[in-house]
């Protein structure tokens, strides 16, 4: 009788599901501010299954492995750049940090927009060529994203002499302390959230000019819309293929500078594998195949995604993501922005 | 020849990959010669974890008995004997091959040390690879009992391996003595060959949580799980523990694999606790510490055996500074660590003192005259004496009498 009554007390006291409002209302923007970061680096790894999406209606799920690759470029190109692995922060000053960020960024997106288009001509383009059936390239997606995530995990430590690689995440690399610049509303605003909203903000931009306002984005377009017309109008298909894969590979080194900034230990084989499904369904719930849907969709999972735990709980974190996926494709099957990419307009 | 441009271009991009990548592993081999880049970081003292106290489980320091003498395998050089074999069964390869070879590597710094010693008396070790893994255990188990030279084995080293072959070495009647296997569990199969060489988890949860109400006078700590049954486990331990210490407006549940942390920082943030207590592994550990640290959080950063590792230094840099760590494990004497670093090139790990006091116990009970299985498990039943890391003396179950739990700080 009393274990049963006691049983009953622990239910109360320990609910599996918590609701506290106060929670998100007390932490609201300092919430809003972090949601806003993971979800501008979800925004610029859901372009890349977007636009592939759109012009080859396949779900590339290599993708959050490029963005893992990525994510090694950049440690990689800061090693070379003569940094070592430490605890403390470099703080270089602003201008000489800007400069080694910068080439950090153009490593990872060396890296990443490299292997996105390796990936495609070693692994999409073969079956491509002999029509094979979309099943068959969602398996080699697969296949290709676990093979890439253990040619990190056993061959590459090999390849670098243990310096990269392996099976713990690579000693962080620290280029700047995150440091609180200003404040809205009581939370704070710290350098590295600025930095990575407002590059992810610009680097969206200007893939979306890119894509709408250009030749080689009137291609894309037209393959995507249809591929049998365009090739008929001089529309190199190939090319155009290839061009996707590079665009998505160089936003996802982009993202995967951003994230190792946000969170220095976080670079190691599996460390793709989450992401790249948030991202993934940030495409899906901006509407995929749509350019502006996959920014908006990354940003609206990362702030619903940190209300969501605030309210019921961090262990619910995906949970909440996953069911305003569901909620929104009920109501609006093709996504938020809808529409395939071709026509795009919104 | 319109074809030929993107294969072309997509060539180079692959050559300029592979270039990059060819250029790290040639360049990083003289990390940190560029001044001009490393001017103002890196300077600070190598941070490590260093023991602290000793506590039971009321939290109170035990002061180390410093009167015994710890139990030598050197012995006094004049034991003879048949040449008989210990076995050492624990993951040697595979993702937690680190734990093994600290404990095979402790036992044989015991083992070298006791036939240089005895030239009339040599004792060999044979090692056993479970990878950790119970399956892989049970293919090796027999292998071992069937080695009649061999009359007693230091292991298994994991509790999942331990569980799935403890009724193989039982029904042997081979002395199976564990120097890392923590489930409390395990003591209560009524084996009775089977004797562990430090606390269980049961011990730890309650002498950790005394320890930070009764002795740091923590009143506020917010309990942080992973998913993994240590994890949830232990932080069920610890809540219990703590009382009403133990905020559970702040207690946050976090997943294995799991790098990005902000909601659960947030809530702790505004909650302005004394103490975060993580109950989970060095992996999501290290960056929840640095992501604590970065939002501004000053609360002391507490956790268990399965942080403690130098990997969790290495990742959380600063942020690690003056974390506690328990372990049921004790530190490494000045004297064994030159000595194990000498032999092996390494410093000693989590459970290398244990191999080694654990291994000295069967090689003491060899010297004595014991020559088979029913009489090593015998001797150690009796055994009452000090070793390294702590007094060694059994109760029927297998657990030790005093099992006392390590707090270690990072400095």
């Amino acid at each position: 009788m009393s274990s049963v009554l006691h049983a009953g007390a622990q239910v109360l006291a320990d609910p599996m599901i918590g609701f506290d409002l106060g929670a998100l209302a007390r932490n609201f923007w300092a919430l809003t501010i972090d949601g806003l970061t993971y979800g501008s680096i979800y925004a610029l790894v859901a372009v890349g299954y977007t636009l592939v999406y759109g012009v080859l209606r396949l779900i590339n799920f290599a993708h959050s492995e490029i963005f893992m690759l990525g994510m090694f470029g950049v440690y990689g190109t800061l090693l070379l750049l003569g940094f070592t692995p430490s605890g403390n922060a470099y703080n270089e000053g602003i201008p000489m940090t800007i400069l080694y960020l910068g080439i950090a960024l153009i490593g990872g997106m060396i890296v990443a927009g490299g292997s996105a288009v390796g990936l495609e001509r070693v692994a999409y383009r073969p079956l491509r060529k002999r029509g094979a059936p979309s099943l068959v390239f969602l398996i080699t997606a697969i296949g290709a994203s676990f093979v890439i995530q253990e040619f990190v995990h056993f061959v590459l430590p090999k390849l670098t002499n243990g310096k990269l690689g392996g099976v713990n995440a690579q000693q962080p690399i620290r280029l700047v302390e995150p440091v609180d610049v200003f404040s809205i509303f009581g939370a704070t605003v710290t350098n590295i959230e600025i930095a990575i909203i407002v590059s992810a903000l610009v680097l969206a931009f200007i893939t979306d000019r890119f894509i709408n306002a250009t030749k080689f984005g009137r291609g894309i377009r037209a393959v995507a819309q249809d591929p049998v017309t365009a090739t008929l109008m001089g529309v190199s298909r190939e090319r155009v293929i290839m061009l996707t894969f590079l665009i998505g590979g160089v936003l996802a080194g982009a993202a995967a500078l951003f994230y190792t900034l946000r969170v220095p230990s976080g670079i190691i084989y599996s460390g793709g594998f989450i992401l790249g499904i948030k991202a993934f369904s940030a495409a899906v719930l901006g509407g995929i195949g749509n350019l502006r849907g996959a920014l908006l969709g990354g940003l609206l999972l990362g702030v619903m995604e940190l209300y969501g735990q605030a309210v019921f709980g961090t262990e619910w974190r995906d949970v909440v993501a996953f069911v305003l996926l569901v909620l929104v494709l009920m109501f609006r099957p093709t996504g938020i922005l809808g529409e395939s990419l071709g026509r795009a307009r919104a | 020849m319109r074809r030929s441009t993107p294969r072309l271009a997509g060539t180079a991009l692959v050559l300029a990959v592979g270039l990059a990548v060819a250029g790290c592993s040639s360049k990083s081999t003289d990390s940190g010669s560029d001044s001009s880049a490393s001017s103002t970081g890196g300077g600070s003292a190598e941070l490590s974890i260093q023991p602290l106290v000793q506590v039971d489980q009321d939290g109170t320091e035990v002061k180390a008995d410093s009167s015994g003498t710890p139990a030598n395998p050197a012995g006094d050089g004049s034991a003879t004997c048949a040449p008989v074999t210990i076995a050492m069964a624990g993951a040697l390869t595979g993702p937690n091959a680190a734990l093994g070879i600290n404990i095979l590597n402790g036992a044989t710094l015991a083992i070298d040390a006791h036939n240089a010693a005895s030239p009339d008396c040599q004792v060999s070790i044979k090692q056993f690879d479970t990878e950790g893994d119970p399956q892989k255990a049970t293919q090796v188990a027999p292998t071992i009992v069937a080695d009649t030279s061999i009359i007693g084995l230091l292991g298994p080293a994991f509790s999942g391996e331990t569980k799935a072959v403890g009724p193989v070495f039982n029904q042997a009647g081979l002395l199976s003595l564990t120097a890392s296997a923590t489930n409390p569990d395990l003591t209560k199969n009524g084996w009775n060959n089977f004797f562990r060489g430090l606390a269980n988890d049961a011990v730890q949860g309650p002498s950790v949580a005394a320890y930070l109400v009764n002795t740091l006078k923590f009143e506020k700590v917010c309990v942080v799980q992973d998913d993994s049954d240590y994890g949830v486990g232990l932080a069920e331990q610890i809540t219990t523990g703590l009382g009403d210490a133990a905020d559970s407006s702040c207690a946050a549940k976090v997943k294995t694999g799991d790098k990005d942390f902000s909601a659960a920082v947030q809530v702790i943030k505004g909650e302005e606790p004394d103490a975060v207590f993580y109950a989970g592994y060095y992996a999501e550990g290290a960056p929840f510490a640095s992501q604590l640290k970065e939002s501004g959080v000053t609360a002391a950063f507490v956790s268990a055996d399965g942080s403690n590792d130098p990997q969790f230094v290495k990742q959380a840099g600063d942020a690690a500074k003056d974390a506690y760590l328990s372990c049921p494990c004790g530190p490494a004497p000045d004297q064994f660590a030159t000595d194990y670093q000498a032999k092996f090139n390494a410093a000693p790990g989590v459970y290398s003192v244990e191999a080694y006091d654990l291994a000295t116990i069967m090689l003491l009970g060899i010297d004595s005259g014991v020559t088979d299985r029913a009489g090593l498990v015998d001797f150690v039943k009796n055994y009452d004496g000090d070793g390294l890391a702590r007094h060694y003396k059994w109760e029927s179950t297998g657990e030790l009498a005093s099992a006392l739990i390590w707090i270690y700080q990072v400095k």
